[in-house]
């Protein structure tokens, strides 16, 4: 069988679990084999129908009362226990912080490799799996061996999709044998976010600034603008170097992936970092001065000139179209 | 404490990658290297807590003998010693590197250096395995977090906060321990003139080390399909803002 790990927290499904299983189904029914799913801790039993229009045939949920908490290694532990007792063939787990994370544990116990943000998979005796490299600036293809191929699914590469047959999946609650060991590494605590406004991740509108807004004071014109459009600002990763933003702030490979429906890249380049933090957006507007930037390249509109003259004129044009029109 | 940072040397890209004729590496003629921007913060995160705490800063690479430039870099921040798994260059899989580092560790111990926190990247700019660092605190039986974005020592244990879903979370372990941190953990110093001087006279300790396991085999690299489309002018300069304000009507965010 081919077994898909899902990813839940707090009675809420993990999305990327969905595409996790329709990549495992796909893989299971071209290997004539059934697809399990594996849920870890509590309140998960109620997550089981909602992975059955997935194909899903049987879930484990592997419960035990010291998993009320994330705790990686114990996680990875329940998943050996599952892994050693059903010999699945293959392990999918989606390529996030804890489902990288706790694959790169059951690789570790198991002493498998592991291929991590995977986009394509083709079974064989060796796994032929395309993965991504620079966070998707450039694709892999490599082998994969071992005798349970473990691996994790690059987020959005596989659109979730239900299956067409359905039917419930039976349900098979495991108590792992936990180590204290297991559990030295848990949350211990919270802290819920309190960052007021609208998120980068959530924002229906990036307005996104470069090296060419200058300085710190540089980013007022912007934050306007993001205001004005009930959007978020980011930034790219040489102003949050130069310390005039957070890195918070940082949209790119090793800050936030956003995809609004509209992007707004203010004297921005464009280096290949930041632009797989970017392209999940729907619309690409760049500002630049030089109309040969590869983000200017990359964008659907852009406006060629100096951001320190065009957004003040963006602003004031939106301040009269808002003034024009009766307020929504 | 003593405090060993594991880094790795990857090319400086920033353009379009170039890959060379046989698809196998990125075509690196015209480019610089550097680390990782992950590991960076874990070079930055080691000096400032030997500097807090006392103890050495140790920093190490698996890669070929031109990676000594990013062990002098390392160093030039302020770590005291380097270590170089020299390889012919060619990628080692996150299996046979993890190995390798444990390898090194336990010389290390068996020589009367041990390693309160090992600190990883945590993931490699380039190839993203996501793996190294838990392998190897897995091998030498520590605890290890990772995604850690601050950090504090003290009492001989270590408080980890990462980011999770709409907020935070607090890991607590003892030391020993394992930590791959990600970049805004701290905003790296940029090298000094002495310190890159210091850093020039220092020597790095230089291992052959043993290749073993493996199982994830690279067979080429390709570029991903590009986004398709031209892009359209609105126009240069302020004019080009009214244009500008239909597209966002047009695209329902005004």
């Amino acid at each position: 069988m081919i077994l898909g790990v899902a990813e839940h927290e707090r009675g809420r499904l993990n999305e990327r679990s969905l595409e996790v299983l329709t990549l495992g189904r796909r893989l299971a029914h071209r290997l004539g084999l059934p697809l399990h799913a594996v849920l870890v801790g509590a309140d998960a039993e109620p997550l089981v129908a909602r992975l059955a229009p997935y194909g899903v045939a049987v879930a484990h949920l592997v419960q035990h009362e010291r998993l009320d908490e994330y705790a990686p290694a114990a996680w990875a532990q329940g998943l050996v226990g599952i892994i050693e007792a059903e010999r699945p063939q293959a392990v999918l787990a989606a390529g996030t912080d804890r489902g990288n994370e706790v694959m790169a544990h059951v690789a570790a116990r198991m002493a498998l490799p592991m291929a991590a943000n995977c986009t394509e998979v083709e079974p064989g005796e060796r796994y032929r799996v395309t993965r991504l490299r620079w966070g998707g600036s450039l694709l892999e293809e490599s082998w994969l061996g071992g005798t349970v191929k473990l691996l994790t699914v690059a987020p959005q590469a596989v659109p979730a999709e239900e299956a067409p047959v359905l039917a419930p999946a039976a349900v098979k609650p495991v108590t792992p044998a936990l180590a204290e060991g297991d559990l030295r590494v848990r949350v211990t605590a919270r802290i819920e976010a309190t960052r007021g406004g609208i998120s980068l991740t959530d924002a229906r509108v990036v307005v996104s600034g470069g090296r060419g807004v200058g300085s710190p004071e540089g980013f007022k014109a912007l934050e306007e603008l993001a205001s004005l459009l009930r959007g978020a600002v980011g930034c790219s990763r040489v102003v949050t170097s130069q310390g005039w933003r957070p890195h918070a702030d940082q949209v790119g490979q090793t800050g936030t992936r956003v995809a609004p429906e509209l992007y707004i890249a203010c004297g921005i380049s464009g280096a290949i970092q930041h632009l797989v933090g970017c392209k999940g957006a729907k619309r690409i507007l760049a500002i630049n001065t030089d109309p040969e930037a590869p983000m200017v390249a990359r964008a659907d509109y852009a406006i060629i000139g100096d951001l320190h003259a065009i957004i003040p004129a963006l602003n004031a044009e939106i301040r009269k179209a808002n003034a024009d029109q009766p307020p929504r | 404490m003593n405090v060993l940072v594991c880094v790795k040397r990857v090319p400086a890209v920033a353009g379009k990658i170039m890959l060379t004729a046989d698809a196998q590496e990125i075509d690196t003629r015209y480019l610089g290297f550097t680390i990782s921007p992950h590991e960076e913060c874990a070079v930055e995160e080691a000096v400032r807590l030997v500097a807090a705490h006392g103890g050495s800063g140790v920093v190490l690479t698996l890669g070929p003998p031109a990676a000594t430039e990013q062990l002098r870099d390392a160093m030039a921040l302020g770590l005291d010693r380097a270590v170089l798994l020299e390889t012919d260059g060619r990628e080692w899989d996150p299996m046979a590197t993890a190995a390798a580092i444990v390898d090194a560790v336990r010389a290390e111990r068996a020589a009367g250096v041990e390693y309160d926190l090992l600190l990883f990247g945590n993931e490699a700019a380039d190839t993203g395995d996501y793996q190294v660092g838990i392998r190897v605190a897995h091998a030498l039986d520590r605890p290890c977090v990772t995604g850690v974005k601050a950090l504090e020592v003290r009492d001989g244990r270590v408080v980890a906060k990462r980011e999770a879903s709409g907020g935070w979370e607090i890991f607590e372990v003892a030391l020993p321990a394992v930590l791959t941190v990600k970049e805004g953990l701290n905003l790296p110093r940029y090298p000094s003139l002495p310190g890159r001087l210091r850093a020039k006279k220092k020597a790095i300790e230089q291992i052959a080390p043993q290749r073993s396991g493996g199982g994830l085999e690279k067979a080429r690299l390709k570029p991903p399909k590009e986004r398709g489309g031209q892009v359209e002018i609105l126009g240069r300069g302020p004019e080009a803002a009214a244009r500008a304000v239909e597209i966002f009507r047009a695209l329902g965010v005004l």
